[in-house]
């Protein structure tokens, strides 16, 4: 078999750090192959040094059986391959055509000739079956959309081998089902793709070999169709990894949270939590199911105390917390892993160790009459780095340098550290591997077990399902229903999440008002 | 490279450019490049008389950076400095010439007075961005005007009509007997001291106390700021009015130490402007305000030799002088893309 890219025994260091080392990746001409690998494994490294981003200290790469140096993008660019990055790299305000021919642009008698170029990107768009406008504003159009202009960009350049970073991170199941016939119909142009994910459901769906990469180290590479997920769950992490979360029944108590017809108003004054009623006991995790921009976020900040309440009441054991500060809030025994974790989670330019301590830095024993005691916040951070597996070079790294995972990690930490009665957990695996999930998923359940109210949030129904005890079903700002994981199934849940509530359904009766 | 050969590295390669493409200005305007430095380097440190000025020149500059960089490491960005320096300036003059008391009570009133007025015209820029989101830039800039033309008028309330305030009383001076001898009678002053402390001050605040924690916090992020319980408009508040205290105590060196009184002024003194070319060039920390200061204070005042001493032009000084200034500028963005770069790594890791 012709291999289009081979490279060979990859070592990349950053000082005293070995991201990549001897790493072989194989890519057949024709073939979608899979880079798996957990959060921090060392796959981007392992891209950017065929991108020509990053220099190598050992092994060689070979394009198409010859030797080559690729020094940097531009030498990969000609070398025919491409790269659609999982962070679009696009000009909001320029069109479609305007964003491929940046750097590039072609010119007649000084002019740029955007006609030309435009008419380049609709054949190319048809060929390949990408049904993009040369003219949209990006602004305005999706962002699956948006991907497939990435993808324009590479072909229009000539890209021969496509490496996806992460594609499906930030689309849209929908718009999953469109990617993977897309890359199957580039495969069938004569394409090759390198497809780096940490979703097995994919590799799984679209790819035809995998190379599995775990702690900078080459594990192997297998064939996608002679390998299952467990499989490959258990190279990448390096251990057996249980999908179905472990669980006993729960054993709920006295209510921790109630929520009382509460009314959250977005900056327009629109409606965003509509007289909505909840409540979480004590040794019990409830889900909130619903599909994204319903009134979860609005619903969490108003318990939290970062938004305003315009009507309705919160209480946590019986005390009215309504409208409070956030910090009276924390302080009344709520842990809150938030859904942006870069926005609201951490100070990303703070090492970790101060982010470790960002809810209890004003209380002794760091501080005493004002005065920071920085010793025991990295002890403190130490502990929480080993409890809950951080993985950083230490407490003085910045937040920033940890990957998604291990940043997670550490918020979830902190948060359980302070042992509150209620932890709310808003989206708290979003981006994460496998591994790291199932680490998340056995603390919310741990919390529970300890006799501690879980409020738990989640755009998965994979996720709801399997950690809930309880499931609140939320559309347009309402709570429609309340239903038992065991009693419903996904399709149920779906229905409801699209606003069909079914009230003859069975396991619907469990209104919690 | 290692970090350490970098950090040595840059800053004589930067300094070394600016004074070749500076000499290069003076040579081709027609003067002689070695004259010239010659007589910078005799206006900085030729005698124990100019190092004691340049010092002194030194003093204001390492306030109003401190005004600059602590705002500028709470996110803020203070354009005030200049006016919280003249309210301070105005404020000491006046409590210097207003009463007589002992020294020991004196002095510290009239300094004190001075960190009040700067802390003041902080506090409003602070409170609008606080309560009605104002941005900061616009609010400094105009309160330096207020600053500007009520102090021009106070001024001449307080001299009955003259366009300066009587010299304060000694026990409210800041000159020292002692530096004086020791610098063939300059007029270096205590105010060098109080503005050392005052280094040691910022960074015991940002790195030591909880307020500094806050305040680093709000000033990186303040979403995650606000989600852990901070009070956001209180540290944005807090935050100008120390900024405001520092710029004020820039004030009380000229009106204490230098001057010992105060006059009206036609227009900025331009120590607060320059004041964020100092903090920048110091990235923001207390130490590296106290490099940029003393450079900034000794080009300043060396320069003013080179007319005399070596014939030049005021007007081509004002160029080689800032040419110097932009290398070494230049050079922390060299060392910026450096640690950019570095960065990148760690985060592809």
């Amino acid at each position: 078999m012709e291999y289009v890219i081979e490279m060979l025994n990859i070592r990349k260091e950053f000082g005293n750090f070995v991201a990549n080392d001897n790493i072989t990746l194989q890519l057949e001409k024709g073939e979608i192959h899979a880079l798996l690998g957990e959060n921090g494994a060392g796959k981007s490294t392992l891209m950017n040094v065929l991108f020509g981003l990053y220099q190598p200290e050992g092994g060689e790469i070979r394009v198409r059986g010859k030797k080559v140096d690729i020094s940097n993008p531009n030498v990969a660019n000609d070398l025919g391959i491409g790269m659609v990055h999982q962070h679009f790299m696009l000009v909001e305000n320029f069109s479609v055509t305007e964003n491929i021919i940046l750097g590039s642009e072609p010119t007649k008698m000084g002019v740029t000739n955007k006609k030309d170029a435009a008419q380049k990107v609709a054949k190319l768009s048809e060929q390949y079956g990408l049904n993009v406008d040369p003219y949209a504003i990006i602004e305005d159009i999706s962002v699956g959309m948006q991907q497939r202009v990435e993808i324009l960009k590479t072909l229009y350049r000539g890209a021969e081998i496509l490496i996806f970073d992460e594609p499906t991170a930030s689309l849209t199941p929908q718009e999953i089902t469109e990617l993977i016939q897309i890359m199957k119909r580039l495969i069938a142009e004569g394409k090759s793709i390198i497809l780096i994910t940490h979703k097995l459901k994919e590799i799984m769906d679209v790819s035809d070999r995998v190379t599995v990469i775990r702690k900078g180290q080459g594990i192997g590479t297998v064939t996608t169709a002679e390998t299952n997920p467990n499989e490959l769950a258990a190279l990448m992490v390096g251990r057996q990894v249980t999908f179905k979360t472990e669980k006993g029944p729960a054993h709920p108590t006295e209510e921790t949270l109630t929520v009382q017809d509460l009314v959250v108003e977005d900056y327009r004054g629109i409606a965003k939590v509509k007289n909505l009623n909840l409540t979480v006991r004590k040794g019990e995790i409830v889900g909130i199911a619903g599909i994204d921009g319903n009134g979860q976020s609005e619903l969490i900040e108003a318990i939290t105390g970062l938004r305003k309440v315009k009507s309705g009441k919160v209480l946590i054991h019986g005390k009215d917390v309504t409208g409070m500060k956030p910090r009276k809030v924390t302080e009344s025994g709520v842990g809150h892993i938030p859904q942006d974790r870069h926005k609201h989670g951490l100070v990303l330019d703070f090492p970790i160790g101060h982010n470790i301590a960002l809810q209890t830095y004003y209380t002794a024993p760091i501080s005493k009459s004002g005065i920071m005691d920085y010793n025991k916040i990295t002890e403190k951070a130490q502990q929480i780095i080993k409890d809950f597996d951080v993985r950083t070079q230490g407490p003085h790294e910045p937040a920033r340098a940890l990957s998604g995972g291990n940043q997670q990690k550490a918020i979830i930490g902190r948060e359980v550290d302070r042992n509150p009665d209620l932890l709310i957990a808003a989206l708290p695996t979003r981006g994460l591997d496998v591994g790291a999930i199932e680490f998340i998923h056995s603390r919310l359940i741990e919390q529970r077990d300890n006799g501690k109210a879980v409020l738990l949030i989640s755009f998965e129904l994979d996720e709801v399902m399997n950690v809930s005890d309880r499931i609140a079903v939320i559309h347009d700002g309402e709570i429609v229903d309340v239903v038992i994981p065991e009693e419903t199934t996904e399709q149920q849940l779906g229905l409801l999440m699209a606003g069909h509530a079914d009230k003859d359904k069975k396991g619907g009766k469990h209104r919690v008002e | 490279m290692s970090n350490r050969a970098t950090n040595l590295l840059v800053p004589i390669v930067s300094v070394v450019l600016g004074l070749i493409v500076g000499a290069i200005i003076m040579l081709v305007s027609g003067y002689s490049p070695i004259e010239g430095y010659a007589a910078l380097w005799n206006g900085i440190f030729g005698d124990l008389y100019t190092i004691g000025e340049t010092l002194r020149q030194i003093t204001p500059y390492l306030l109003a950076g401190l005004a600059v960089a602590f705002a500028f490491r709470s996110g803020l960005f203070n354009i005030g400095v200049e006016g919280q320096l003249i309210v301070g300036w105005f404020a000491a003059a006046y409590v210097g010439v207003a009463v007589e008391l002992p020294k020991i009570i004196h002095l510290p009133l009239a300094i004190l007075a001075a960190a009040v007025a700067g802390a003041l015209w902080g506090f409003v820029p602070g409170l609008l961005k606080a309560k009605f989101r104002v941005h900061e830039v616009i609010v400094t800039i105009m309160m330096n005007y207020i600053a500007l033309h009520v102090t021009n008028a106070l001024i001449r309330t307080v001299s009955e009509g003259g366009d300066r305030t009587e010299r304060i009383f000694a026990s409210a001076s800041l000159r020292s007997e002692f530096l004086e001898n020791l610098t063939e009678f300059s007029r270096l002053h205590l105010g060098l001291l109080l503005a050392l402390i005052m280094v040691a001050v910022m960074w015991f605040i940002l790195e030591k106390t909880t307020l500094g924690f806050e305040l680093k916090a709000v000033g990186f992020n303040q979403h995650a700021s606000e989600y852990a319980g901070m009070n956001v408009n209180k540290n944005i508040i807090m935050a100008m009015v120390i900024s405001g205290a520092f710029a004020g105590l820039a004030g009380a060196m000229e009106a204490l130490g230098t001057f010992e009184y105060v006059s009206s002024k036609g227009g900025f003194t331009g120590i607060g402007f320059d004041g964020i070319a100092v903090a920048l060039l110091g990235m923001n920390t207390p130490l590296g305000v106290v490099f940029g200061a003393t450079l900034f204070g000794s080009l300043k005042y060396g320069a003013l030799n080179m007319p005399n001493a070596a014939g030049i032009p005021i007007e081509i000084v004002e160029i080689v002088i800032a040419v110097i200034i932009f290398f070494v500028a230049s050079g922390y963005i060299i060392r910026l893309l450096l640690l950019r770069a570095a960065g990148k790594k760690k985060e592809a890791k």
